[in-house]
């Protein structure tokens, strides 16, 4: 395969006038649209199933029959659950649940806060030690300490775990290119395949319980830690390598002092996503049983509860927040310090900790043993003010701002949405399938169209073409809409350190605030449409792509700035000839991020009027019989991703080639 | 720098603590004031009900009625957990759940789990009727009195429409859990209407309360009991009248939804256990307005499942006794 391809990439190469081969490609889609308008559809009704989805019924429906005599289940799964089960319920004894025959878990408030400052204080600054005990505290504020707690047992457990299966994996990702490439579609799968379709028959496996919310969070979590840190191995520059090797450093020598230590910080940057991926994870997990605050926001949401959803999602946003900052303290803890030439000296920093886990178990005690120190005062609660505020707010605004966002949802849905998937639907499947090929080709290269080949014929067999191109239509729009979002504020926020202070903590609250909490907000904006399902996706991908655009600008080495300043280069000049272009691998790695973001929210789509793709999971995951569809639709999306992720990094590549006036290298 | 640190550190934990052991002594001790243990003295021991809480308030209503008669009553542990339909169906087998207490048709549950694997069996109706349908906002039934025959739905197909309906009537259609045969009864009723897939109860309410609010139409797809019919009244479009088996192939079907006898499911187990909880499941029946009361007191009073229970409880006794195992 691998000559032909070769091949044909190299004839496609050497045609002149690329862009108008393209242009031409559309024209004669639009043409054959509007000829065979209607043709060849596909079309599938909302309840309807082909063969195929009634075989997938079936074969699940065999897995679960299967489940209590199965070795595989009996030795393996069995093990696996009772180890996380065991883990998760030990941390929850410790700081969420009454326990060891104790009215209240071993460590109350007043110990667990204590033991996070000090080790906030340890490990990372001054400055993140009073932010975790203040975020503590509102927990308790907000009047959600042992809902809080039981997400923090969890969110930590499946952290902890998701960081040791996917740091040394993404080392290895980003040492070998074949374990690249062999693990890349796994990870597309693992963050693309809607969760809603694995959920149920998680709870098969692992039963109902701490095991199965266990896994869905790191089914979903491993894949962002595997990704940045094999980005970041891949980053170091080959000079320095070759410098190392040349001092005759062994692979494993030049991994350990000159790979690690030089990616350390976009590695941090994948703990942070892992983090922020299993915190997003705490309310679908909410559905199986999953203790804590996710559990707080889906009651809430069946009375249409916004501030109650709200104040639960700021918990989440906060334990979010100091987890991120404290972790990003710690990395940058010691070099921080001993730049300044402050580093302690041993025998003072053994004081220091001493000094530290000293006051911090004299009162661990105290709430082991205190009534008052275990629990969180109940006096001391500002939950309902925020409550009201938030459904003040709400109300507030879907009263007053409906106008305007009707008429912005017309003109974008009406001018650019509809037409397009009118375009996508309204074709034979053949002609928008000979037009993907074909572009896929010219703006990429012919294994980008060997894939989207392979890629497009696998929806016509899973019987949901029609679905799917509705999909891609809203999926395309949204992560235009991020992208342009994350250049023009990555590219600021990578440029001034003081708006990156004051966005992060928006962004932070926009990947982690459950997605049900502005659901009900932005349906009275914008009614039970597509666009409110663009909307929240853009809510929940934008944030991603901003902070990757961001680092990649903060990348870009200082000296070549200040020459391109001194020679003379305007702002505008400096951004679009200098930093985004040495940026380029940060803003690609952001644009396939945010595409397979918004792939993970097309499911959260279907909950607000999206239908299609999202809606079919979401129906499969509550009907036995649609569970087939469902599943058939999950594997559509993962499609859709991967087809997508391709093209666009073919796309990419050749752009980079043409820059440099080079062949494109495969 | 480091030498006053250390100082500071030292003098800290001197401060903190006085201050603290001089607070504590007040303190009450964890585990002096002990809860008193659960499980009263019933005639026979209960042990602990597994009860599954699917999401909807009107089940919660439910739950947290059996679940306060449960302890209180027969002094059982009651473990509520959270699940969709089909998880908790999945617990009958895995012994992890013992009762679901509203449950609509699934028939193909019912088929796999109390037909195929024998985990599970009916414990009767809960007496609550089900209706599913098409319904209204009330400003629209004010204004377009005809509009609640589906014969005029023609009619006003252009006031329906919207940018999702692709120029037709929009028929909202919304959650997942239920059957819909809305597409089948758009083309065989011949309307001029595109099924819309709001794909949540909360984008539905949403959709109603803004149309009542801003007086833009909405036809959509909705179900009693539900707690909001208690907030705004909304009116139901008569389809042609449902007849035994009129429903029966799915393509063909022109008539109304069949009404919902809601009932109850227990595993086999819990079943046979003679676990007097199952007595109380069993016996557990009760009117949509008890339930929608109870629904009200959570929805919209904001009370506790457990507040909303007790309220209701105290105002019920008789309906209560009726329900207790006779010992």
């Amino acid at each position: 395969m691998a000559p032909v391809t070769a091949a044909v990439t190299a004839v496609a190469t050497r045609l002149r006038g690329r862009k108008y081969l393209i242009l031409a490609v559309l024209a004669v889609w639009v043409l054959g649209w509007a000829l065979l308008h209607g043709r060849d559809t596909l079309e599938l009704g909302g309840a309807e199933l082909t063969p195929v989805h009634s075989s997938l019924n079936q074969g699940m429906d065999a897995i679960d029959d299967g489940r209590n005599s199965n070795p595989f289940f009996l030795y393996f799964v069995n093990y696996i659950r009772l180890f996380l089960d065991e883990a998760v319920t030990f941390v929850q004894a410790l700081i969420s649940q009454p326990s060891f025959g104790r009215p209240l878990p071993v460590l109350g408030w007043l110990g667990v806060t204590a033991l996070a400052t000090g080790v906030a204080f340890l490990y990372g600054n001054r400055k993140s030690a009073l932010l975790t005990a203040a975020g503590l505290i509102s927990f308790g504020l907000l009047g959600l300490w042992e809902e809080s707690m039981d997400t923090l047992a969890l969110t930590l457990t499946a952290v902890v775990l998701s960081l040791a299966v996917g740091i040394p994996l993404g080392v290895w990702a980003g040492m070998s290119d074949r374990f690249h490439r062999v693990v890349t579609p796994v990870l597309d799968f693992m963050q693309t395949m809607p969760t809603f379709v694995y959920l149920a028959p998680l709870t098969l496996f692992f039963l109902i319980g701490p095991a199965s919310a266990t896994v869905a969070t790191m089914i979903y979590a491993i894949p962002p830690a595997i990704r940045i840190t094999a980005h970041g191995i891949r980053q170091v520059s080959p000079d320095t390598l070759e410098a190392g090797t040349s001092l005759g450093a062994t692979t494993a020598q030049s991994l350990r002092h000159v790979r690690l230590p030089m990616a350390k910080q976009t590695i941090i940057v994948g703990v942070n996503q892992t983090i922020m991926a299993a915190l997003s994870m705490a309310t679908i997990a909410a559905l199986i049983d999953a203790p804590g605050l996710g559990q707080t926001v889906l009651k809430a949401l069946q009375t249409l509860d916004v501030g109650t959803a709200f104040n639960a999602g700021l918990a989440i946003v906060i334990m979010a927040v100091v987890l991120d900052r404290v972790t990003s303290a710690a990395s940058r803890r010691v070099e921080a310090e001993r730049r300044a030439g402050r580093l302690l000296s041993p025998g003072r920093r053994r004081l220091q900790v001493t000094g530290v886990l000293g006051v911090a178990a004299f009162l661990c005690y105290l709430s082991y043993t205190y009534v008052w120190a275990a629990e969180f005062p109940a006096q001391a609660n500002v939950g309902p003010y925020v409550r009201r505020a938030a459904d003040a707010a709400s109300v507030w605004v879907q009263d007053s701002l409906v106008g305007v966002t009707e008429a912005v949802k017309n003109l974008l849905t009406n001018g650019l949405l509809n037409p397009f998937e009118a375009l996508l639907t309204g074709s034979p499947w053949w002609l928008v399938f000979a037009v993907a090929v074909a572009v896929a080709l010219l703006a990429g290269n012919a294994r980008a169209a060997l894939a989207t080949a392979i890629g497009l014929a696998v929806l016509v067999l899973l019987g949901l073409w029609q679905d799917s191109m509705v999909t891609l239509a809203s999926t395309v729009v949204a992560t235009v809409l991020v992208m342009v979002l994350g250049l023009v504020v990555g590219v600021w926020m990578g440029r001034s350190d003081r708006a990156d202070t004051m966005l992060r903590p928006v962004l932070d609250a926009g990947q982690t605030m459950p997605h049900f909490v502005y659901l009900v907000p932005l349906l009275g904006l914008f009614g039970p449409t597509r666009f409110t399902a663009i909307i929240a996706a853009v809510i929940f991908a934008a944030p991603v792509a901003i902070k990757l655009v961001a680092e990649g600008i903060r990348r870009v080495s200082p000296t070549t700035v200040e020459a391109a300043t001194s020679a003379g280069a305007s702002t505008w000049q400096l951004i679009s000839k200098v930093q985004l272009p040495m940026a380029r691998s940060g803003v690609t790695l952001a644009a396939s991020q945010g595409l397979i973001y918004v792939l993970s929210m097309v499911v959260v789509g279907g909950l607000v009027g999206a239908g299609a793709l999202g809606y079919d999971v979401v129906a499969g995951f509550s009907q036995h019989q649609l569970r087939g569809k469902g599943l058939a639709a999950g594997l559509a999306i993962v499609v859709l991703g991967i087809v997508l992720d391709r093209v666009m990094r073919a796309a990419t590549q050749r752009a980079d080639a043409a820059a440099h006036g080079g062949q494109p290298h495969n | 720098m480091t030498n006053s640190r250390s100082g500071k550190v030292r003098a800290l934990v001197l401060v903190t603590g006085m201050g603290l052991f001089l607070n504590a002594c007040a303190g009450a001790k964890v585990g002096e004031t002990a809860a008193p243990a659960a499980g009263g003295g019933s005639a026979k021991a209960c042990g602990t009900l597994n009860l599954a809480i699917n999401p909807w308030v009107g089940y919660e209503a439910n739950a947290a009625v059996i679940a306060y008669v449960a302890e209180k009553n027969l002094g059982c542990t009651v473990v509520k957990k959270d699940l969709k339909e089909e998880v908790a169906w999945q617990g009958f087998g895995t012994g992890e759940v013992d009762a679901i207490v509203e449950n609509w048709a699934h028939d193909d549950l019912k088929k796999k789990y109390i037909d195929d694997q024998k985990v599970a069996v009916s414990a009767g109706p809960t007496g609550n009727k089900g209706v599913i349908g098409w319904y209204v906002a009330p400003w629209m039934a004010e204004k377009y009195p005809d509009i609640t025959d589906y014969k005029n739905l023609n009619k006003y197909a252009s006031l329906f429409k919207t940018s999702e309906s692709g120029g037709k009537g929009q028929l909202l259609d919304g959650d997942p859990s239920y059957v819909t045969n809305d597409e089948a009864l758009v083309k065989n009723l011949k309307l001029d209407y595109k099924v819309v897939y709001a794909g949540s109860e909360t984008a539905l309410i949403t959709a109603f309360r803004q149309s009542q609010k801003q007086q833009k139409p909405i036809l959509a797809y909705f179900y009693e009991p539900q707690w909001f019919l208690s907030e705004l009244k909304l009116v139901k479009v008569n389809l042609p009248a449902y007849k035994e088996g009129c429903d029966a192939d799915p393509e063909k079907v022109a008539c109304d939804y069949p009404p919902y006898q809601l009932d109850k499911i227990v595993s086999k187990k819990f079943a046979d256990s003679g676990s007097p909880a199952y007595e109380l499941v069993k016996n557990f029946t009760w009117t949509n307005d008890d339930q929608n009361l109870v629904a009200k007191y959570i929805a919209e009073d904001k009370m506790t499942a457990e507040e909303a229970a007790a309220k209701w409880v105290a105002d019920n006794p008789d309906k209560v006794k009726a329900w207790l195992p006779k010992s």
